[in-house]
């Protein structure tokens, strides 16, 4: 491999690392000093190279994946507060706000919707997939089908 | 009148298998996973930044779709990579093409410039095979 490509490579692993650490760490207390200590940076220059290849600031992509952590926590049905604390915020109303701000609705009325909508598969869950492919794979006519409504 | 494309089936080996590679590897979001009877789930992902579009993951089982004999030659031609099943949009495919192999993602072609833009390759765990670009690819061709 040329020198220069080499560099390129070892550049962008670097940076990758640096992104699979706030993917695996979210959870965790952490700043920009402890996401560049990872890669082996310099502070401005790895936020630099970071938004240059995510088009977010690394403290912008952790609030992004706490976030999307937090969705999928109250999908799950877990209750706010515990959301809030194991995705790695301190206090619930910053957390609140800040989903608010970011999905349109507070953590309560996202686990409500979520819920309702879980509701509603539960009654009939086949109006949830398109009639072709219950036609198609006779799912309407399934001996078993009974299970999924209990 | 066609506005859009609201679902699209990707033909899998084994749909434990396939969540795990979509959702732990890709980064896709599970829209719907329900139990169709006994052994089927309509389990549908979609890319992170294209939410209403439903990839069904659709086991090949032996049922009223699929014959035996029909199930047993999907099976072989997705086993063998014969289906091409689209093309990925990437932000940076440099970085992507990293972090999908530190994820374990098989590349049958590393990003490499061609005439129409920088391109990769990869399969999944299944042996479907998909084409991943970076956005700017598909921008200089829609000027």
């Amino acid at each position: 491999m040329p020198a220069e490509q080499y560099q390129k490579v070892y550049l962008y692993r670097r940076i990758v690392q640096a992104k699979l650490y706030i993917d695996n760490n979210y959870s965790q207390s952490m700043d920009v000093s402890n996401i560049s200590d990872e890669a082996y940076f310099s502070k401005f220059h790895f936020i630099r190279l970071f938004k240059k290849t995510y088009g977010k600031t690394p403290h912008q992509y952790l609030i992004f994946v706490r976030i999307d952590k937090a969705k999928n926590l109250l999908k799950a049905g877990n209750p706010v507060s515990d959301v809030c604390f194991s995705v790695g915020f301190e206090s619930i109303s910053s957390f609140s706000g800040l989903f608010k701000r970011t999905i349109g609705l507070t953590p309560s009325a996202y686990l409500g919707q979520h819920q309702q909508r879980q509701a509603a598969i539960a009654k009939t869950p086949l109006k949830f997939v398109p009639g072709c492919f219950i036609d198609n794979n006779g799912w309407a006519e399934n001996s078993n089908f009974g299970e999924v409504s209990k | 009148m066609i506005t859009r494309l609201s679902h699209t089936t990707i033909y899998v080996l084994n749909q434990d298998s396939a969540y795990d590679f979509y959702i732990n590897k890709l980064g896709f979001k599970v829209v719907d996973d329900l139990p169709m009877g006994k052994d089927t789930r309509w389990l549908t992902v979609s890319p992170p930044e294209q939410p209403n579009l439903e990839i069904t993951l659709f086991p090949i089982t032996v049922g009223k779709m699929f014959p035996e004999e029909t199930a047993k030659t999907i099976i072989d031609l997705v086993k063998n990579g014969k289906f091409g099943s689209g093309v990925f949009e990437c932000t940076d495919i440099y970085a992507t093409y990293e972090e999908l192999k530190a994820k374990g993602v098989e590349f049958t072609k590393a990003p490499k410039e061609e005439f129409y833009g920088i391109e990769a390759q990869f399969k999944d765990d299944s042996g479907n095979w998909f084409s991943l670009q970076p956005k700017s690819n598909f921008e200089s061709s829609k000027k």
